[in-house]
């Protein structure tokens, strides 16, 4: 299995017209955050209270917010904290799910009953109110916000793991593996595990998108990054005390957030036909 | 037969199903006392409609699932009573080919990967020049080591099946169907790979199909099975039919020369369902021959002439 065809469909996915638009605003987004020091114009996190809601202009390209800040800097700074949070915890949850799911699926048996009624069990709830008892649990900040997105996802990649490898593993090169002498370990390793994880890794892509409004939500309620660290929900958040005096302000990182989601379901879309899972992921 | 390679003893294997909440649990036999040796070099057919357990079967003798009941001796071996260790070393000298070469091949292995599975699935390296020398024996071009299944025709797919099945040099190999998802022309060259292969390798098969005509061609001796149970050991490929359902499954076989044509004797009734097996015969309800006797008492396997049990009342 090399490196060149595990790629070839996301090549492929980006191919299409609405991959290539999709994917081209990705990277955009994701080079911003990742090179933010670099590119931003201003500091972040200084105040500037003379030049407090300006709209844009040639100085700044997004204006203000109240306490004078330049807000394209800070939506820059903000895809950086949504980005990392959203990823970083998505990643989480899609390891630990798929470590959880295929556990239950391989094994069986009472385990098996235990951990799926539990996933029922908080699948039952919408992701939103397992991450707010969360939060509240943990305490808000980057941490608590990214473990309360992991666990709140966790039900969906625990129950899509665990439907591949059942499918799975009654495929009849299950069955030869073990009539040449292979163990469960060695089934497990190189066929289950490997042919069940282009659904469950694109699955957590379109779980990203939904994290960052996770995220978002939770930084509007204040749960998420604490100032002075910018993040799209805490700013949407004190823009909507200013809706009619400056709208720029809630309106701006209003839109990165739903371009950067549409982004990546558009994605995420293409992704699916180039990989032909359609179906599959529908199992869980 | 004075040394077998493998033999059964009574295998039997029980399956159950439902025994939910709510709904009583329902069990069947899906192999019901079944016996026979394979000779060394031996080719033993297997033959009888869907659903009458010959894959049962077939899993059985490789122990992939466990019987309910007797025994398998390889080699003056007893299978089933090995541990999980002695078992997966057995397994070098055991294989098996599928009857689907679709599903049969992981579709992220390439040909190379998959023939190499055999040796790593012991945790070896197949020895140099291994992969090259298989693909030369099943006929397929080098070039095609690098390939994935979905780049490969079925009968290439079912040929890397059976390279797969030679990896470890294996003294017996279980054919499950190996033609039967294949185009008629394709079959006709797996069938002539088989027996090259056997002839070369010196190889013992143990192969199962549903289609009388290919295994009278290809094989030494015939079991016949249905529902289970064996009902005719035919002991020479072209010996003459002496049960009732043997009869049927012939007259069933097209004769495509249009003289010797007969009209076609299908059988009538229903095949009893597995979960409710009659008291007597199993065959009783479609048998031309019935009796009252053949209700009543389930006939014996036994010897009509040296060589050739039957179990029949009325046999032919």
């Amino acid at each position: 299995m090399s490196l060149a065809r595990s790629l070839a469909p996301v090549a492929r996915a980006a191919r299409t017209p609405m991959g290539a638009i999709a994917g081209l605003w990705l990277a955009l987004i994701v080079a911003a955050a990742i090179f933010a020091p670099l590119i931003a114009p201003y500091a972040y996190d200084v105040q500037n209270l003379p030049e407090s809601f300006q709209p844009p202009s040639s100085a700044h390209l997004l204006g203000t917010d109240e306490f004078g800040r330049d807000l394209l800097t800070r939506i820059i700074y903000g895809a950086r904290t949504s980005l990392s949070v959203s990823v970083i915890s998505i990643a989480i949850s899609v390891f630990a799910g798929m470590v959880l799911g295929a556990a239950a699926g391989y094994i069986g048996g009472a385990f098996d009953r235990a951990v799926t009624i539990v996933v029922d069990l908080s699948w039952s709830f919408p992701e939103i109110l397992v991450a707010l008892i969360l939060v509240a649990i943990i305490g808000p900040g980057v941490t608590g916000t990214m473990a309360a997105i992991g666990v709140a996802y966790l039900a969906q990649f625990t129950r899509l793991t665990r439907a591949q490898i059942l499918a799975i593993r009654s495929e009849t090169y299950i069955e030869a593996a073990r009539s040449l002498g292979a163990g469960g370990r060695f089934i497990l390793f190189r066929h289950l595990l490997p042919n069940a994880l282009a659904p469950v890794l694109v699955a957590g892509m379109l779980a990203t998108g939904d994290a960052i409004i996770l995220e978002a939500t939770l930084g509007f309620f204040g749960l998420g990054a604490q100032p002075p660290l910018p993040s799209w929900g805490s700013m949407m958040s004190s823009g909507s005390a200013l809706l009619f005096k400056a709208p720029w302000i809630i309106i701006l990182p209003g839109l990165a957030v739903a371009i950067t989601v549409i982004a990546i379901n558009l994605f995420g879309d293409a992704l699916i036909r180039a990989l032909d899972i359609k179906t599959r992921l529908r199992e869980a | 037969m004075t040394n077998p390679l493998i033999s059964a003893e009574a295998l039997a294997r029980r399956f159950s199903t439902g025994g939910g909440w709510l709904r009583p649990a329902r069990s069947m036999m899906a192999v019901r006392g079944v016996s026979f040796e394979v000779a060394k070099g031996e080719v033993l057919g297997v033959v009888g409609e869907s659903g009458c357990g010959k894959s049962t079967l077939a899993r059985l003798v490789l122990r992939l699932i466990e019987p309910t009941a007797g025994r398998v001796t390889f080699d003056g071996q007893e299978v089933t009573g090995l541990g999980p260790g002695d078992l997966r070393r057995l397994r070098r000298r055991m294989a098996m080919v599928f009857q689907d070469p679709y599903s049969s091949l992981d579709p992220r292995f390439t040909v190379a990967d998959a023939l190499t599975e055999p040796f790593a699935v012991h945790g070896e390296r197949p020895p140099a020049g291994r992969i090259n020398a298989l693909l030369d024996q099943v006929g397929l071009s080098l070039a095609m080591a690098a390939s994935y299944p979905h780049q490969l025709s079925g009968g290439q797919r079912q040929r890397v099946g059976i390279a797969r099945a030679l990896a470890q040099a294996p003294d017996f190999i279980v054919l499950d169907e190996p033609t039967a998802s294949l185009d008629v022309s394709i079959q006709a060259q797996i069938i002539a790979l088989l027996s090259e292969l056997r002839r070369g390798n010196g190889l013992t098969y143990l192969f199962i199909s549903h289609d009388l005509g290919l295994v009278r061609y290809f094989c030494d001796r015939v079991l016949v099975m249905y529902l289970g149970a064996v009902v005719e050991v035919m002991p020479r490929a072209d010996a003459s039919p002496r049960h009732p359902y043997t009869r049927a499954l012939m007259d069933s076989n097209f004769v495509p020369d249009p003289t010797r044509r007969k009209t076609l004797q299908a059988l009538k009734g229903e095949i009893p369902s597995a979960f409710d097996l009659p008291k007597g015969c199993a065959f009783a309800a479609r048998c031309p021959r019935v009796t009252d006797l053949c209700r009543a008492e389930n006939p014996a396997l036994r010897d009509l002439t040296p060589g050739h049990p039957v179990a029949c009342h009325h046999p032919l």
